[in-house]
């Protein structure tokens, strides 16, 4: 533990960012998880992440430096409509779509990233979160913290329209919302998560940011606002155990954190089997998952 | 005037013609059933009454105030994710989205709403339930409410007891004939001709255009009525 405390007591400041930027990237990362999931969308953010790493490719032969989010956040958000355009409009398989689009981007990124000076580091941490998170600049902070605050305003204030949409699109449709517009929506906040989430654990990683969280609440809870919660919550809490694990095993923050997200999420598929084991034994004789039955008791608790 | 009227509608699905010549009216209060084979464009039309489609022709008329958002609908079962985490409340809630405008959260009439469709369906003891635990006949009665809270008047159901066995589609029934009697129109999709005839007061047999449209009694009576009811029972 004394190691982390001397990390903290020399560089407070990049402490400092690196905890604000995570904290702001678990939360918006896992709300927008739970639809994404819940929509089979998980692919497109999959798929989003290795745009991604093409946008910082250019950004690293343009020599922005830190302003390299300018560059990735049209390019990756650009590239987001175009896949849910693709997946709702079943113009083309949107898998296939997103096969495409993340295998080509990564093969034009690497072959850009032969134009940069430090070929091989600029490639790793790419892909796998800058070192320490150390690398983050203040303007990737404010970035950040700009980015995830409209992602959340706008995730509270139309939550319950999110719900509706995720739930029954077509029920959404014929009471008057605007499917085609949230759907744009998520695939907007999507692709600037995608993007502020890279700087903390790379390309490869981020989907599992957004992944993780929302597939272990789903495993321990069943009502909608529940598993927002417990996403969030969990995503906190991964991300502080994976960053304080790599800074005392001196490792990278993005791989810890993801880690992490894996342990948590084998806690809570455990948890969820064994408590449906013990439901269904309490209920013997009650079917747990009936599929339609006379007497409507319904399941007991 | 009557509640919704069909001028003259034809309706194409994916460039084919499906459905033409569709012209009638249903009455506040009515409760219609709309029969035919798979292919018939009964789920078509049904569609272009909730303004998920557009008419190819013709087109139909709201009256009485009845706006098309404001039309309650319950669409098929296998529409919705079996694993879909929610909770009976939060599904019956999101029916009132509708006629929320532009509030982000539910209100105190929002909730009053959802309270008193899920009471009437026997659904408050269940209200913090998951979704995904109910039997299908609970499910069934959770989308039933959903849809009581996004009409006033008009209701459109999408088979709705594809699934469900034969006791807990008899009370269905029951059910929609208590709400029926409140004063709801009914609109009806179904396959199952003997019940539609049956429980609703008006028919339409549609096979890609109106076989018969007229009182249930008088379809029983019909040869295109007898001879479908004699097909389905054999």
């Amino acid at each position: 533990m004394s190691a982390i405390a001397a990390i903290f007591q020399n560089m407070p400041e990049i402490m400092l960012r690196a905890i604000v930027v995570g904290t702001l990237v678990s939360l918006c990362a896992s709300l927008l998880g739970v639809t994404l999931v819940l929509k089979r969308y998980s692919m497109i953010g999959d798929g989003l992440s290795h745009v991604g790493f093409g946008a910082l490719a250019i950004a690293t032969v343009l020599h922005v430096g830190s302003a390299s989010t300018a560059v990735s956040l049209p390019i990756v958000t650009a590239s987001a409509f175009i896949l849910m355009w693709l997946t709702e409009k079943r113009r083309m398989q949107g898998d296939a779509a997103i096969a495409l689009l993340s295998t080509g981007a990564i093969a034009v990124g690497t072959l850009l990233f032969r134009f940069s000076d430090n070929q091989y580091q600029d490639i790793c941490n790419s892909l796998f979160g800058t070192a320490s998170m150390a690398l983050l600049t203040d303007s990737d902070m404010w970035i950040t913290v700009g980015v995830s605050a409209v992602v959340l305003v706008l995730f509270v204030l139309f939550y319950t329209r999110i719900f509706s949409v995720t739930f029954d699109r077509t029920f959404a449709k014929a009471t008057g919302v605007r499917v085609g517009a949230y759907s744009m929506m998520l695939a907007a906040l999507t692709a600037v998560t995608v993007v502020i989430g890279m700087k903390m654990v790379g390309a490869i990683m981020v989907s599992g940011l957004i992944i993780f969280p929302a597939l272990s609440a789903m495993r321990v809870t069943k009502r909608f606002r529940s598993v927002m919660i417990v996403s969030a919550v969990l995503s906190l809490v991964c991300f502080f155990s994976g960053f304080f694990l790599s800074l005392l095993i001196e490792a990278q923050p993005g791989p810890a954190i993801i880690a992490v997200h894996v342990v948590s999420f084998l806690v809570c598929a455990l948890t969820g089997f064994l408590r449906t084991r013990i439901r269904a034994r309490k209920n013997r004789g009650i079917v747990v998952e009936p599929p339609c039955r006379a007497g409507e008791s319904g399941p007991e608790r | 005037m009557a509640l919704i009227t069909f001028e003259d509608v034809g309706l194409s699905y994916g460039g084919d013609n499906v459905a033409h010549d569709v012209r009638f009216s249903v009455n506040a209060g009515e409760f219609w059933g709309i029969v035919g084979e798979n292919g018939s464009g009964k789920s078509t039309l049904m569609k272009a009454l909730l303004g998920l489609i557009p008419c190819a022709s013709g087109r139909i008329v709201m009256g009485e105030g009845l706006k098309p958002n404001e039309i309650g609908y319950l669409p098929q079962q296998s529409m919705i994710q079996r694993d879909f985490p929610a909770s009976v409340e939060e599904v019956v809630l999101s029916g009132t989205i509708g006629y929320r405008g532009l509030k982000p959260f539910y209100g105190r009439r929002e909730r009053a709403l959802a309270a008193k469709n899920m009471e009437m369906l026997g659904l408050l003891p269940l209200r913090k339930h998951s979704y995904q635990e109910l039997s299908g006949g609970q499910q069934q009665r959770v989308l039933l409410a959903r849809a009581l809270c996004a009409t006033k008047k008009c209701l459109v159901l999408d088979e709705p007891t594809t699934g469900l066995d034969p006791v807990v589609t008899a009370e269905f029934y029951r059910l929609l004939h208590t709400i029926n009697e409140s004063g709801m129109t009914i609109i009806m999709v179904s396959h199952d001709v003997e019940e539609a005839v049956r429980s609703c007061s008006m028919i339409l047999h549609l096979s890609c255009h109106p076989l018969f449209i007229g009182t249930a009694q008088a379809y029983k009576n019909s040869p295109v009525g007898r001879k479908y009811l004699k097909e389905t029972t054999v």
